[in-house]
């Protein structure tokens, strides 16, 4: 495979030139060709191995139509599509369609829809597209995904959208190592705090003592020290191995969108990294969001959004001067950034903001009750805290969602070497924008501000409810669900045509990005008459979170957290019958 | 020799199919693939009248819960071995901080050996202390309970500040192995390492060492000392 890479041009990034006609005219080839954006009804993809130089150091990529990312696929609403897949590679391979609804035998998981795709063979998927918007295709096998295996997918709608444009942009996010990732995966077990460069000092608590007293410093390190807990693991792998990736390009070469002054730009957000958290905004410019996870919402108008490893963002923005506007995508640990141009002008590109600081976890993210100031009971140890009571996290919508009762089917649990934490008082946080956004000066989006465009109101109230705890132990890196890693687990089974409930409580320090394959995920964000509907949803570190799956396709389906080191543990087939 | 080689067949055959499991359920990928660890904590040099040069480490072998462990640590001077611990011991994770340990420890001096029974628990503290506790019997009806705790506190990311105690009992004397009962010797240590990259750290530091009771009848040693030496492990 001697194609290079990145051979994508500006003008050929937008899908604005793409029309219905075109879409129709559209010949079949009979081989997979190296256009960055692909349209019609069939489509040839090719997995190979691909020399690239993305650091400055050669390496060898598992790239789709030898690009990274994969060419973008414009489907149209309606159509029947068919993908000829072919894996080159010495090993098996797939192709997961992330948030399509599709048969299970389409859904490229290894050892859940099919065994896979062997090494020189070619399998042929073909599905009816039920759905419009932005999603994304990646790779289901090994760590293929970290290597380069992903793209992203555009479906045309069947009716006009309630919204307009101009420019049409697919902003790619990802993360790129010259490591193998078997290798960091070995570094994690070995040392978990492996890629963390921003841990806790000495003189981080002298800086403490002079802020709170010693007496607060003091006790807020033996709590935090007497559990085993570091309040300075916000991502597990960093910019220490990563290269921050925005359409495939580094900060410095950036990927540019073009505009003229005047015009409405929709930027299709897709975060297809292995491990990273994004925390985006464009300054200088309002995001008015108006899809999430390809779902249309109601408009909000925000200045930054976090978006978790697989989640999806429409936004659309009005540049009002003709300048060059950075669009800056910083990890959640702030140790570097992915990075473009929002620009009249090819050769005028934007500088990068300054990072934020990064913020520490606080007792929130552990999962404490801060409504409660004598925390009797609300913890294991570090009884005697005193905590100044910080801004609230409760609002009276969410005690609605506490008290929504539906029979709940136990669940198998083990509690053991798998945890190492246990989130006392979970509570929902739907209006929390995570931390190292909380209270920053900017309007953050939050889970609270997505609401359906459409009326959910008659949507089947739920038949029953699982609850689900996400745990670990970041000391030895081990990953599951309620104590039990994805090896040692029994199936969920998810009975046909119900309406089933599901809550997650965190019980790690981490956010998890949790994707459930071949149904939607009705997510409560307060307003039971607009649950929006997605196919990813962060569970904040010592958080709880609730959403609705209408059980309506049969089969084996993968439900798993998308850090792509979590997720052999953190994982469960669920079986629907 | 025959029965080796189709042991190691046998061997190979197992690891195989366990790949071609491994291959079929990439759904998920291998969770706990199987490591191999080798960390010399110290590896110095004493500036004292011998020129003590010291080692402590480690090796293992194995997955989350299950793993093979030999741990070595020992001087020498230039008139060779003073002493040297060692240990091989298959540990088990039981809970989510703590692996028990057990199997066998090979203590050596310049004119003698001894081999014990040895049962140990290691892990991470409350705290932040890395620990380990090791009760080692031998067939003399000697006992020993040795204890180990570290703590490593950033001045940077890349300084580290590792104060270090170490504490020997013995229930018997041991004339040839200079131990005596009770409380034998305590060592205590401060080392200052420089991470260049996390597997490499040279470090400078002092460490202060003490014999007590019965153990002074037999080697009596009250000394601190300035070190140099490097942290590696790969």
């Amino acid at each position: 495979m001697k194609r290079r890479t990145f051979i994508k041009g500006v003008a050929a990034s937008s899908l604005m030139g793409i029309s219905a006609a075109d879409l129709q005219a559209e010949t079949p080839k009979r081989v997979s060709d190296n256009s960055p954006v692909l349209t019609g009804k069939e489509f040839y993809l090719d997995i190979d191995y691909t020399p690239v130089n993305i650091t400055g150091k050669a390496a060898v990529a598992t790239t789709i139509n030898g690009q990274i990312p994969g060419p973008t696929l414009v489907w149209q609403e309606g159509d029947t599509v068919t993908l000829h897949v072919t894996n080159h590679l010495k090993k098996y391979s797939s192709i997961h369609w992330h948030g399509i609804i599709l048969p299970a035998p389409m859904d490229g998981v290894p050892g859940i829809s099919y065994k896979g795709i062997a090494p020189g063979e070619t399998f042929t998927y073909t599905f009816k597209v039920g759905q419009h918007g932005t999603y994304w295709y990646h790779s289901h096998s090994e760590y293929q995904e970290q290597t380069g295996m992903y793209g992203a997918i555009v479906i045309k709608p069947k009716k006009r959208e309630p919204f307009r444009y101009e420019r049409d942009y697919v902003v790619m996010l990802s993360d790129w190592s010259d490591e193998k990732p078997a290798a960091i995966y070995r570094k994690l077990k070995r040392m978990s705090d492996y890629y963390n460069f921003s841990q806790r000092t000495v003189g981080d608590f002298f800086s403490e003592v002079k802020e709170k007293g010693f007496a607060k410093a003091f006790e807020e390190r033996k709590m935090w020290n007497g559990m085993r807990m570091s309040d300075r693991d916000l991502s597990d792998v960093t910019g220490y191995t990563y290269t921050y990736l925005m359409n495939g390009e580094n900060p410095a070469t950036q990927f540019k969108a073009l505009f003229k002054k005047g015009e409405r730009i929709r930027l299709r957000f897709i975060n297809g990294a292995a491990m990273s958290f994004f925390d985006v905004r464009i300054p200088g410019l309002k995001m008015t969001v108006v899809a999430a996870d390809g779902n249309h919402v109601k408009p909000v108008s925000i200045e930054e959004f976090r978006i978790g490893v697989a989640e999806t963002y429409d936004v659309i923005v009005e540049p009002v001067s003709n300048r060059a506007y950075a669009i800056f995508a910083q990890s959640i640990e702030r140790s570097g950034y992915a990075l473009g141009s929002l620009t009249p002008s090819a050769s005028q590109l934007a500088n990068a903001p300054k990072m934020d600081k990064p913020q520490p976890l606080s007792m929130v993210d552990m999962g404490m009750d801060m409504t409660n100031m004598d925390h009797s009971g609300a913890m294991k140890c570090g009884s005697g805290m005193k905590m100044s009571k910080t801004k609230s996290m409760q609002k009276y919508k969410w005690k609605a969602m506490e008290t929504q009762k539906y029979p709940v089917t136990k669940l198998p649990m083990a509690r053991g070497v798998q945890t190492t934490m246990m989130a006392m008082s979970p509570k929902y946080r739907l209006d929390d924008p995570g931390v190292g956004l909380r209270n920053n000066g900017r309007r953050v989006l939050t889970y609270a501000d997505l609401k359906n465009r459409y009326s959910t109101r008659h949507h089947k109230k739920p038949d029953r409810e699982i609850v689900l705890h996400l745990t670990g132990n970041m000391e030895r890196y081990m990953w599951s669900i309620n104590g039990i890693k994805y090896a040692d687990a029994k199936p969920l089974r998810f009975n046909y045509g119900e309406r089933l409930r599901i809550t997650f409580i965190n019980d790690t320090m981490m956010n998890h990005p949790m994707h459930l394959h071949g149904m939607w995920s009705d997510l409560e964000t307060g307003d039971d008459n607009h649950l929006v509907r997605k196919h990813t949803v962060i569970v904040q570190p010592g958080a709880k979170i609730s959403y609705r799956v209408t059980v309506d396709a049969k089969g084996g389906w993968a439900y798993h957290c998308h850090l792509l080191y979590h997720m052999a543990g953190m994982f469960r087939k669920v079986i629907v019958v | 020799m025959k029965q080796k080689e189709i042991n190691l067949k046998k061997i190979l055959l197992l690891l195989g199919s366990c790949m071609a499991i491994g291959q079929t359920l990439q759904a998920a990928g291998a969770d706990d693939p199987l490591r191999t660890m080798l960390i010399m904590d110290r590896l110095e040099i004493l500036d004292n009248d011998e020129n003590t040069r010291a080692w402590e480490g480690s090796f293992y072998i194995g997955y989350d819960i299950d793993k093979l462990y030999i741990y070595s640590e020992g001087s020498a001077t230039s008139e060779g071995l003073e002493s040297s611990q060692n240990e091989l011991v298959y540990s088990r994770a039981i809970a989510p901080f703590w692996d028990i340990q057990a199997g066998i420890a090979y203590d050596k001096n310049s004119d003698a050996s001894r081999t014990w029974g040895e049962i140990a628990i290691a892990g991470l503290a409350p705290y932040f202390f890395e620990t380990r506790a090791a009760l080692l019997v031998n067939s003399n009806g000697n006992t020993a309970l040795r204890l180990d705790a570290e703590y490593e506190a950033l001045i940077t990311q890349k300084l580290i500040l590792t104060p270090s105690l170490a504490v020997d009992f013995y229930t018997k004397d041991d004339p040839s192995m200079q131990t005596g009962s009770g409380l034998s010797a305590a060592e205590a240590g401060l080392r200052l390492r420089y991470e260049i990259v996390r597997e490499f750290a040279p470090y400078i530091g002092v460490t202060w060492e003490k014999t007590f009771g019965n153990t002074r009848n037999f080697n009596a040693v009250d000394e601190t000392s300035l070190l140099i030496g490097v942290r590696f492990w790969f």
